[in-house]
């Protein structure tokens, strides 16, 4: 009825369609005022704190040159950071290891945003609130558009500030800075699409961040294969690598996300008179009018809550691990003939040992990854709670901790079957190439069972926070997210082994390539069971609600 | 087992808000008891507690001769609840929604599942969020009544409900009623508690402020009376129990409290009475007395 009554008043008064969209904007920023400024500040900074480490590491002209010779021979390098333009100044190395993974955490804070504060809003049937008072149509998204944009352009603009206090050239940092905003940009007008599409917040979510997964995929694959370099060129995040911010900036390549960001940001505001609100443009279908036999436990509920998400989540895992694992085996024939690059080589233990490390560090990548799964799982059950879906239920004859039981063997053995997933395809597309699937299979699988302990670990601590500090459950993104920047970023700024050993994923075995230990797995095990006990032990005790 | 509930001094905190301040409730089995209170006044919080959803701080809570707190599991199977805001999956159906609660209580009336959904109009094969409001209440309102229990704890549960379904819902309660079963109704719609209930608790503050029957709450409250008389009133102003006294001419207006009733009228007889319109007490007035004076001494 919102939808019908706003649509007869657009034809009559059009001018108003924004009213409204500065006090959203300021609500926004209210309920963004902790989570926005974190985001800002972690993704702004790490570039410029990176140049001193550069220095310390590659001090001289020869130590630089072999950085770029390792660099250039080496696929899984590519594949993860992006092509190594120039590795012999602090401003191409920072370019080259991270602006990737800044434009894709980047749009991962934009999509989020934007979701929370469109869909997200007129799923808790709030945005109704709000519609009935005078607020334009357009509010909503443009109020969300100028929060998720407006934080992309101030950490492009803090990283060019302070590129440029760190000692770096104004050119580059300037193209650092303006490649990851427009980065942001692009992916903040994606989320803009995917609101309007999906039917819920979870699912608009969903797109976003599948859309945003993919762009880095592609141009993983794209830099990683010498006959498809093209791939790179269809990703959002391909752009922002090919400006070579230090590396002779081509700066005619932003406007590939300009034009990107302007054409799927106006196919939003073209979709958005075109839905009804609380209502996506792909229209949900009739249910049955009785349950199935089979759902009659809070278990059962539970699968029918985690399914869909976990489903997704393992076909993700499935094809980044078939990916990876397909060009593995490549890594070590790749290598140059130069007889620098054989050094290096011989170095780093032959061609088998380059293809084991680097399946050992995908195993770990996927472990923090699934991780993420795991936390979604768990405050799964603080979104029943706050949503007062839980109520109804724990009014029946199910126990707290039974109810619990049921989101937990999804958040702990769903983490499990994502990294067997990722570990299974790994195995499969690297066996495939190297003809041993056998050995293949079980060392990929192996690699990313010894990372399952550190994954529950995480997973666990976001269970503690749920039953301890309800209120903070988002806290639980944040541990999440430091253990993932400790281990991606921590070595790179050269941070003291004490503070990256608080991260979990620090310390399982490297596996293929290194021994098995067990005493880490056992200590990181037990930190999980204590961690789950003490959250049960609170959501027992505490109240609900 | 005398009381369905019984809960004596009980006090709830939230940080320094306190929800509930030494309130008392007895609910006697087959009773429907109305249970009172304007907005904030503490009446979810009680229902949250007797349903081990949050502990109390102190008092004495008993639940169908059970700990609410500690026996919850067991004692949710003899009881059933309906919220006064009812949220869905949003990928299962209402039917869905309806038989899995009945389920998870243990077990559902198939019978009397079906003639709930046709009674009140509901379409089971709708999903979650595509609900209105009154028909995600008429979903958890059928699976409450569907299913075979001692007890129904009822929040607020007409909120959204069209006048149709109100009356569907009272007459689906008064059947409840005459299988012997205990119902809580929270409620501040005073015509639907006036049309159920055998008893009445109204509370304010997290405190119970009255409780009784329906009959004994009515002798606290005043009838108003507009009366034209033979000739000048005499006495009434001297009567106890009188208040606001209007008297033009032959023509005096008046409220009585119901104490004073007999009096008032004997004075008025003696004079003669020409015409007279009396009003009985509502339990709107009851209500409204309450909180205006207590919001006054405030």
């Amino acid at each position: 009825m919102t939808a019908t009554l706003s649509r007869a008043e657009a034809g009559v008064a059009p001018a108003h369609e924004l009213a409204g969209t500065w006090h959203l904007t300021r609500l926004a920023l209210r309920r963004d005022r902790v989570v926005l400024p974190i985001w800002i500040v972690l993704l702004s900074i790490v570039p410029a704190s990176t140049v001193k480490t550069f220095t310390q590491f590659y001090p001289t002209a020869a130590d630089r040159q072999a950085l770029q010779v390792g660099a250039n021979t080496n696929p899984s390098y590519a594949l993860l950071y992006g092509p190594p333009f120039d590795l012999t100044t602090a401003g191409g190395f920072i370019s080259w290891r991270m602006c990737g993974f800044l434009a894709l955490l980047t749009g991962l804070m934009v999509v989020f945003t934007v979701t929370r504060h469109t869909r997200a809003e007129e799923d808790t049937g709030r945005a109704e609130l709000l519609a009935s008072a005078v607020v334009g149509r357009y509010a909503a998204l443009t109020s969300a558009v100028l929060v998720a944009g407006g934080a992309s352009v101030l950490i492009g603009l803090i990283q060019y500030g302070s590129m440029v206090g760190a000692g770096l050239p104004a050119a580059g940092s300037l193209a650092f800075g303006a490649s990851e905003a427009l980065a942001g940009l692009v992916f903040t007008a994606v989320a803009a699409v995917a609101v309007q599409l999906a039917e819920y917040s979870r699912t608009a979510n969903g797109i976003g961040t599948a859309v945003v997964g993919a762009a880095f995929l592609l141009r993983g694959a794209g830099d990683s294969t010498v006959d498809a370099r093209w791939l790179s060129w269809l990703s959002p995040i391909g752009w922002v690598q090919q400006v070579r911010a230090f590396a002779g900036e081509r700066w005619w390549v932003l406007l590939l996300p300009v034009a990107f960001a302007l054409l799927v940001g106006a196919a939003g505001y073209w979709l958005l008179p075109r839905r009804d609100v609380g209502v996506g443009i792909l229209p949900p279908r009739p249910g049955p009018a009785r349950a199935a036999a089979s759902l009659r436990t809070p278990f059962a509920l539970a699968v029918r809550l985690h399914r869909g998400p976990l489903l997704g989540w393992t076909i993700g895992m499935a094809v980044v691990g078939a990916v990876f694992g397909s060009i593995a085996s490549g890594i070590g024939g790749l290598v140059g003939s130069s007889p620098q690059a054989q050094e290096i080589m011989a170095r780093l233990g032959g061609s088998e040992a380059l293809t084991q490390a680097f399946l050992a560090a995908m195993a770990g990548m996927f472990a923090m990854v699934a991780s993420l799964y795991g936390i979604q799982a768990v405050l799964r059950m603080r979104g029943e709670e706050t949503a007062i879906r839980l109520e109804p239920v724990l009014a029946t004859s199910v126990g707290k901790l039974r109810w619990a039981a049921g989101h937990l063997v999804f958040a702990f053995f769903g983490t499990a079957v994502l990294l067997l997933a990722g570990g299974l395809f790994m195995g499969l597309a690297n066996g495939l190439r190297t003809g041993d699937v056998g050995g293949s299979v079980g060392d990929s699988l192996a690699g990313m069972l010894v990372q399952l302990p550190a994954a529950w670990v995480v997973v666990a601590l976001a269970v503690a926070i749920f039953g301890l500090l309800p209120g903070f459950s988002a806290a639980a993104w944040a541990v999440g997210s430091l253990a993932l920047l400790l281990s991606l970023f921590g070595p790179v700024v050269n941070l003291p082994q004490a503070v990256l050993d608080v991260s979990p994923f620090q310390h399982p075995p490297k596996i293929p390539g290194q021994e098995l230990v067990a005493t880490p797995l056992v200590w990181l095990t037990a930190v999980a069971a204590a961690a789950l006990a003490a959250g049960l032990v609170g959501w027992r005790r505490r109240d609900v609600g | 087992m005398e009381n369905a509930i019984a809960i004596s001094g009980l006090h709830k905190s939230f940080g320094r808000t306190k929800a509930l301040d030494g309130l008392d409730l007895q609910v006697p089995t087959g009773e429907v008891h109305g249970f009172l209170g304007p907005n904030g006044a503490g009446k979810s919080t009680t229902v949250r507690v007797l349903l081990g959803l949050l502990h109390a701080d102190s008092g004495d809570v008993r639940l169908l001769g059970g700990d609410p707190w500690k026996d919850a599991a067991s004692l949710h199977r003899r009881l059933a609840y309906v919220p006064g805001d009812v949220n869905l999956w949003p990928n299962l159906s209402g039917g869905e929604v309806i038989d899995l609660l009945g389920r998870l209580r243990g077990g559902l009336d198939e019978k009397r599942r079906a003639d709930l959904v046709e009674r009140f109009d509901l379409d089971p094969k709708k999903k979650g969020r595509t609900y209105s409001k009154g028909n995600r209440q008429k979903v958890a309102i059928v699976a409450a009544l569907a299913s075979r229990v001692d007890l129904l704890i009822l929040d607020e549960p007409t909120s959204g409900l069209d006048p149709l379904m109100e009356a569907t819902f009272q007459y689906a309660i008064q059947e409840e009623r005459e299988q012997g079963r205990t119902v809580l109704l929270s409620s501040h719609i005073l015509a639907e508690v006036e049309a159920l209930c055998d008893k009445v608790s109204i509370i304010r503050n997290g405190r119970t402020v009255e409780s009784g029957t329906l009959a004994e709450l009515r002798h606290l409250t005043r009838t108003s009376i507009t009366a034209e008389l033979a000739g000048p009133p005499n006495g009434l102003a001297k009567l106890e129990n009188i208040h606001d006294l209007k008297v033009d001419g032959n023509r005096v207006r008046f409220d009585v409290e119901t104490r004073s009733l007999d009096e008032a009228l004997r004075r008025l007889t003696e004079v003669g009475v020409r015409s007279l319109v009396s009003q009985p007490p509502t339990l709107e007035e009851l209500f409204l007395r309450h909180y205006t004076t207590e919001a006054s001494a405030k």
